[in-house]
């Protein structure tokens, strides 16, 4: 099965509180760590179970600068068997339709069975993966957390809905799903595992090479654009407890007993 | 002429979605004089009652009657709206399970823009429309423009918007089932089997009076003891946000949230958390909440009613000992 993964590199919550910079137009990003979206890691460990059972090849791809590369060679790591990134200058200022259309050119280079994109990414959006399968006229199902192989025409995939429940489909290939956390356990990559694949090539594709008008993706191409970044004005929030710990302790027991908190 | 605002109506077991009045009140804000028409699929005496339902909000409202609809896949219901949806409609969709499936595809069917779960709408200025969203889970906030002058799928935030349940529209029900089954069904490469439901745990957190619940802020496996450490000394049942049943560290009955349970506990420690959407949407009944964070900033702050900026794995051991001592005094 030939399995394409779309990865993006963000900067990594866990590591980092993410600030508004002084006049809004970005996030602080002085000092920020990156990573690989966490959906997506789930997304590629899924696509190489995948290809360790049945066969194949996974590639992993990513829109973005050449800081995006590092990602692509961190997922190549943890055992995809190639990597492209799709980079120009007039990609910049994309909007998520900007972005599918982008993935679509290179899709149509090669024949897939499978492409995965995670759930959703830093901006909260998760619209790339759906878009994407509509551009290609290729069935969707987002939000999946179980993939089951069934033949080399159809799998079957469970999406997840409210309250921990499962809805099940069968589903013909080629499609595009959306991978939902915990599908499995992404492997762990270390130093040495990123070092075996530090010599390899990644391919960089820009419009040129995918066939795609410069002016339909970018900024003059989006539908739709950041103007800034802010802080809400904020509600009453919480009651701060302040003190040493002991008094904050002190009023918290207080409190909890008054609520009924402590049985 | 009037803008023509469309709200996609989410409902189950005869039971309308409360996205659908949160819709009205979204649309209202996106445009005072828009004229919303909502748009229900299902089949049978269920979609009926639930037309009627929603007609009394609504003063208009298009239905799509099919046996094939008594369980929505998105998949279908695109292909369906696609031919009943006039070109340049402003579409809105719950930024749901459901809504995340159906509406990005269906942004690129109609050719218009997409845009995904608003929190917001402040006004339209040359046919851009401007937005709040929020990113990062919420840690920071962003205005957007969205060029709707062709129309646009917008996903609206469950929660939001504050239901305008007024039932004064007397609306008009307008049957659309023809239109929509105009020439093949859709879908058939994505075929519904079934529904598998969660399995059940060893603890119904549903039914907690007092949940002690642990998010990524834990960090690490070893340390959850802690955690239920305190749920024994103050008498509660532990639960958890998402990336600590991800992590398999606990089962996914425990899990709160729009994916997880639905909590209505008296009391809610939240220990870790950060406060997403979807941890905070299984969150029910106006519990008092206490949220313990080291990031002062985090948004379960505004969500809580008291907060204390703190390291849960040196406040939380030091808080068990104390209410141990308290009881055995
Ligand atoms: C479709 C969909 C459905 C979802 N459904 C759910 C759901 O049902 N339930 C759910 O919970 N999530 C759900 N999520 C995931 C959700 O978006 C968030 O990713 C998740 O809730 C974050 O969990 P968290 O707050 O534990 O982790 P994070 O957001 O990583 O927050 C960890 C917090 O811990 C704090 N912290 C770190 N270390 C410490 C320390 N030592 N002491 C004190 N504080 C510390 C940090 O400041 C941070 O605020 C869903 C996502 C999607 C896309
Ligand atoms: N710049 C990008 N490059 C590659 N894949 C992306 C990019 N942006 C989004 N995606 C994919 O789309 C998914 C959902 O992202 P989004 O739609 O931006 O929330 C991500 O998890 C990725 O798989």
């Amino acid at each position: 099965m030939e399995i394409l993964v779309c990865v993006k590199r963000v900067p990594d919550t866990s590591e980092n509180e993410i600030e508004v910079n002084r006049d809004g137009t970005d996030i602080e990003r002085d000092d920020l760590v990156y990573s690989v979206n966490e959906w997506d890691n789930y997304a590629v460990e899924e696509a190489i179970q995948i290809r360790d059972k049945v066969g194949g090849s996974v590639t992993v791809v990513s829109v973005g600068d050449e800081e995006a590369e590092e990602v692509v060679r961190r997922e190549m790591a943890m055992g995809a068997d190639k990597g492209i990134l799709l980079s120009d200058d007039t990609f910049e200022g994309s909007d998520g339709k900007g972005v599918a259309s982008i993935i679509k050119a290179e899709v149509e280079k090669r024949n897939y069975d499978l492409i995965m994109t995670g759930a959703q990414a830093d901006e909260g959006a998760g619209q790339v993966g759906g878009m994407l399968a509509a551009m290609l006229d290729w069935p969707y199902a987002s939000l999946v957390s179980l993939i089951e192989i069934v033949d080399d025409k159809k799998i079957k995939v469970g999406r997840e809905i409210a309250g921990g429940n499962q809805e099940i489909y069968e589903i013909d290939l080629p499609c595009v799903l959306s991978i939902q956390t915990g599908i499995n356990e992404p492997r762990y990559v270390g130093i040495r595992g990123i070092r075996k694949v530090a010599s390899m090539e990644i391919p960089v594709h820009g419009t040129s090479e995918l066939g795609i008008d410069p002016e339909s993706v970018g900024e003059s191409g989006a539908q739709v654009k950041r103007l800034d970044y802010f802080v809400p004005e904020l509600g009453e929030g919480a009651e701060i407890l302040e003190g040493s710990t002991d008094e904050i302790i002190d009023k918290l027991i207080e409190l909890l007993k008054a609520k009924g908190g402590i049985k | 002429m009037s803008r023509q605002v469309f709200a996609y109506i989410i409902h189950k077991d005869g039971v309308v979605d409360d996205t659908a009045f949160e819709m009205i009140a979204a649309a209202g804000k996106l445009d005072p004089d828009a004229l919303v028409t909502a748009v229900v699929a299902g089949t049978g005496a269920e979609l009926s009652a639930v037309c009627d339902e929603v007609a009394s909000s609504f003063v208009e409202v298009w239905k799509i009657d099919n046996e094939a609809l008594a369980y929505i896949d998105a998949e279908v219901l695109r292909g369906l709206l696609v031919r009943i949806l006039p070109k340049d409609s402003i579409v809105l969709v719950p930024h749901d399970h459901f809504g995340m499936d159906l509406a990005p595809g269906l942004s690129i069917k109609l050719e218009t823009a997409y845009l995904p779960d608003a929190v917001d709408f402040e006004g339209i200025e040359d046919g851009k429309l401007k937005v709040v969203r929020e990113e990062y889970s919420g840690q920071v906030s962003t205005h957007v423009l969205c060029d709707i002058s062709n129309g646009a799928v917008i996903t609206t935030r469950p929660g939001a918007f504050k239901a305008d349940e007024s039932k004064s529209a007397n609306g008009k029900i307008v049957d659309k089932t023809p239109e929509a089954m105009e020439g093949d069904f859709p879908g058939g490469a994505r075929r519904f089997l079934e529904v598998v439901e969660a399995e059940v745990g060893d603890v119904d957190i549903t039914k907690s009076d007092i949940l002690v619940s642990v998010g990524r802020g834990i960090d690490d496996e070893d340390n959850m003891e802690i955690i239920f450490d305190l749920a024994q000394a103050i008498g509660g049942d532990v639960s958890c946000s998402r990336p600590i049943v991800d992590a398999k560290w606990l089962e996914k009955s425990r899990q709160v949230g729009t994916s997880g349970q639905t909590v209505k506990p008296k009391v809610y420690l939240a220990l870790g958390i950060s406060g997403s959407f979807q941890h905070l949407g299984g969150i029910k009944g106006a519990p008092f909440v206490v949220a313990i964070n080291k990031n002062a900033k985090a948004p379960i702050f505004q969500f809580a009613d008291v907060g204390i900026v703190d390291d849960i794995l040196d406040f939380v051991p030091e808080l068990a000992d104390r209410i141990n001592d308290l009881k055995s005094s």
